[in-house]
């Protein structure tokens, strides 16, 4: 009953804490916005590059397996009917709308939310965030925004490439599965989607963004003390996006059913 | 000689942790020029004041003042220019490891001036000089200089902006005798040369008689501050302990002898 307690409070705490850093950064991001420089252009590219360049390989990679996985799947049921085109719309549709920005998501989340809240953590460790707190330099503006902002450009790139590998993936395995041409396979596909079936998928992607920045940097700076408390809370921050990803994932599922998209 | 201005006043702080008291109504006051020295024992809560100070730290009650303002009081710009016209360093050091050494001490300067590349060259160059270190290590990373050198980089940055207030946390901590003693010199000739008012915490005897004028003692979760001549002779045992016990001794025949 006592570890009962304890929990709630240790929740209520926790989410009014998370609730204190997101009214920071929303304040931080509305005075940053009022100037270039303090938006910190060079410290965004770097992230960018950190978060987005350098994830290509493994993201394409996956997309690639995946579309693989799915085409091979579709292809031994619908065979069965002598339905193997529609291979060719279970690939794009999932592609384009759900696989593609979702691993994607999943995958910049391992990646760059450990990352973030490794990075600031050990800054935190370091006293390096005191330091610019006595310097006069907000670290909100200079560590938690730049790589929020750098992860809403790149993330949704990064699910364009995942969307054309898969797509290419999906074309290969037809081709060479079920005998589908690579031209029948195209024609196929631009009648198979309509106008918002890439739209969809991709608009999801600077919301992940978002989610992903916020649990790394909102965990990294919360280390305090030891190198203990910074794993903990590394694996916090990554348990965290891939649940929140996945839960906005499933409410955008259910806000376009309603709009009927 | 006239009362000399006061620079830094700490009115009746209390900093509680829970049920824990660290401090409970602290004062303190340094005058310009001073070199203060914040002594205490292990937990006493010599960072905590400092990081109070340095407005890292909200206390439970109590005013900061800086130069007569009060710091809780300033809005966000008053605050960036007040903490323009300080330069502290920190138990660990604090250098931004993703930056080189030069980076390191041009930082504060890209953040608060609008200098030119070429004279943001040359003040960092300057600045590293200052501190008695190689022009060879402005292009090295933290994590390859050792101990003493991480102190005197932190110097550098501190100083990046001339301040007029420095404040110091534990600087010779973790240095062999010699390089203490070489830092010790160096705040003392910092202090001469550039007219600096330094406040440092320090557990060092020898940092402590070399270079202060002023010492605050932190006991009883208060502060017992005053002159070096006069706070040797204070009443208070742990203060007594302190100046007079077996390290203090050795030192006295060491100087003696």
């Amino acid at each position: 009953m006592t570890e009962l307690g304890r929990h709630v409070v240790r929740v209520t705490d926790d989410t009014r804490a998370g609730l204190a850093f997101l009214g920071r950064v929303a304040l931080v991001t509305a005075s940053a916005a009022t100037s270039w420089r303090r938006l910190r252009p060079t410290a965004i590219v770097r992230h960018v590059y950190d978060t987005g360049v350098t994830a290509i390989p493994i993201v394409a990679l996956i997309a690639f397996l995946i579309s693989v996985v799915l085409a091979y799947l579709g292809a031994q049921q619908l065979q069965r009917f002598g339905a193997e085109i529609f291979v060719v719309d279970l690939v794009t549709i999932g592609v384009l709308r759900e696989l593609g920005v979702l691993l994607t998501a999943i995958v910049v989340a391992g990646r760059s939310g450990s990352a973030f809240a490794a990075e600031i953590g050990a800054m935190e460790l370091n006293e390096e965030v005191d330091a610019l707190y006595a310097t006069g330099v907000d670290p909100y503006e200079l560590l938690v925004l730049p790589r929020i902002l750098g992860l809403v450009i790149a993330l949704p790139l990064l699910a364009v490439i995942a969307d054309v590998i898969g797509l290419a993936g999906g074309a290969l395995l037809c081709r060479l599965l079920l005998d589908i041409p690579i031209t029948q396979f195209v024609d196929r596909v631009s009648e198979s989607i309509s106008d918002t079936t890439f739209w969809v998928g991709v608009i999801k992607a600077p919301v992940f963004a978002v989610l992903i920045g916020l649990a790394g940097t909102y965990r990294g700076l919360q280390v305090q003390g030891s190198s203990r408390e910074l794993g903990r809370l590394t694996t916090e921050a990554v348990v965290q996006s891939i649940f929140m990803v996945i839960l906005a994932d499933a409410l955008f599922a259910v806000l376009f059913m309603k709009m009927g998209i | 000689m006239a009362q000399p201005r006061v620079i830094l006043e700490v009115r009746g702080v209390v900093n509680r942790f829970g049920s824990q008291v660290v401090h409970d109504g602290l004062d303190m006051t340094v005058y310009e020029q001073d070199v203060f020295a914040i002594v205490g024992a292990s937990g006493a809560g010599k960072s905590v004041l400092l990081r109070t100070i340095l407005g890292l730290q909200q206390p439970s009650a109590g005013r900061v003042l800086i130069g007569g303002r009060d710091l809780a009081q300033l809005s966000n710009g008053e605050l960036r220019s007040v903490k323009a016209q300080y330069g502290a360093t920190f138990q660990s050091g604090a250098l931004y490891s993703s930056l080189t050494v030069l980076q390191n001490v041009q930082f504060p300067m890209i953040e608060h001036l609008e200098l030119p590349p070429a004279a943001l060259a040359e003040l960092g160059m300057l600045k590293i000089r200052l501190v008695g270190l190689p022009a060879d290590a402005a292009g090295k990373y933290p994590a390859q200089l050792s101990g003493g050198m991480v102190k005197r980089v932190a110097l550098a940055r501190a100083l990046a902006l001339d301040p007029q207030l420095l404040f110091l946390d534990e600087p010779t901590s973790g240095l062999d005798p010699i390089s203490a003693a070489a830092f010790d010199e160096l705040v003392g000739h910092l202090h001469q040369q550039l007219q600096l008012t330094v406040v440092m915490i320090t557990h060092d005897l020898d940092t402590i008689f070399h270079n202060c004028n002023r010492v605050g003692v932190i006991v009883d979760r208060r502060m017992e501050e005053d002159t070096l001549a006069r706070i040797v002779e204070h009443k208070h045992p742990w203060i007594q302990a302190y100046f007079h016990g077996e390290r203090a001794r050795a030192r006295e025949h060491a100087d003696g002898a």
